[in-house]
C-alpha cells in the first residue's frame, strides 16, 4: 500500500510518501498506525498523539477502524488549516 | 467549479464570470481570504500552502454539491491557492450567486466554514522565530458544526 505524509507529519516522519507491506496483523487504521509508529524514532514522534493525527483511505477520511488493504492509499496529516 | 492553483486570481473578473448571461442571478456572495501579517503576537514574511493534489479537488467538490443540495443557487466558485504567498496576498475565493440574497449569502458562508475543516490544505507561517505549522482552531470546528446541527441552512 501507498502511505502519503503532510505538513508536519511528513516533516517528523522525514518521508513524503512510501510504498510499504505491512505485516498480516496490520488489517485496520490503528493497527497501521501502530505498526508504522515502530519504524523508528521520528515515526514515532509523528504519530504520538492521536487527537492530532487525521487519516484518509483512498482520500476519504477514516477513522481508527477503518480497514486498509494492499493497493489502498493512505494519506497522514495534521487537523487541516485551509481556508 | 474549483480551480487549485498557484497563481493570483481577479476578483472582479471571477465574479462577472460567475453571473455572466444568467439573468436568474438576483445576488452573489463572495468571501476572500487574505494572508495576515501577524500570528500569535508576531510577524509573519510568508505563509506557505500545501495541499494533498486528487483529496483536495475531490472534498471541494463534495462541499460544493451539498451548498448546492441545500440552497437553490444559480453558480458556486472555489479558488484555493496554494505555493508560498505574502502578508496581503488572496489564498482563497468562495462564491455562491442565487436568484435571492439568503440563499447566496449563507451558501457563501457555509462553502468558507466547511472548507477550513475538511480540505487538505496546510499552513507553514515564516515567522521571525522560524517556522511554524498552523495549528487547527477549535473555533473552525465550532463553526463548521453549526452547518452540521442544522441551525442555519
Amino acid at each position: 500500500m501507498k502511505i502519503l505524509y503532510f505538513a508536519w507529519i511528513r516533516t517528523k516522519t522525514g518521508v513524503a510518501a512510501e510504498d510499504v507491506d505491512p505485516p498480516a496483523s496490520v488489517t485496520d487504521v490503528a493497527s497501521l498506525i501502530a505498526w508504522l509508529k515502530g519504524r523508528g524514532a521520528g515515526f514515532a514522534e509523528a504519530l504520538d498523539n492521536p487527537s492530532v493525527v487525521r487519516v484518509a483511505v483512498n482520500q476519504e477520511y477514516a477513522k481508527a477502524d477503518h480497514p486498509v488493504r494492499a493497493g489502498d492509499e493512505i494519506a497522514i496529516f495534521p487537523p487541516v488549516t485551509g481556508g | 467549479m474549483i480551480r487549485i492553483q498557484r497563481e493570483d486570481f481577479d476578483v472582479g473578473r471571477e465574479i462577472a464570470a460567475l453571473s455572466a448571461g444568467n439573468p436568474k442571478v438576483g445576488g452573489l456572495a463572495v468571501f476572500v481570504g487574505l494572508v495576515r501579517d501577524m500570528a500569535g503576537g508576531e510577524t509573519v514574511r510568508a505563509v506557505t500552502l500545501e495541499h494533498y493534489p486528487g483529496m483536495t479537488e475531490k472534498k471541494l467538490a463534495e462541499i460544493e454539491a451539498e451548498a448546492r443540495r441545500r440552497w437553490p443557487l444559480e453558480a458556486t466558485l472555489i479558488i484555493h491557492r496554494y505555493g508560498e504567498l505574502k502578508p496581503g496576498d488572496r489564498i482563497v475565493l468562495v462564491a455562491a450567486s442565487s436568484a435571492h440574497r439568503d440563499a447566496a449569502f449563507e451558501a457563501c458562508r457555509f462553502l468558507i466554514d466547511w472548507l477550513k475543516t475538511k480540505a487538505p490544505f496546510w499552513k507553514l507561517e515564516d515567522k521571525d522565530s522560524g517556522a511554524e505549522w498552523v495549528e487547527a482552531k477549535p473555533s473552525d470546528d465550532t463553526a463548521a458544526a453549526v452547518w452540521t446541527k442544522g441551525k442555519r441552512g
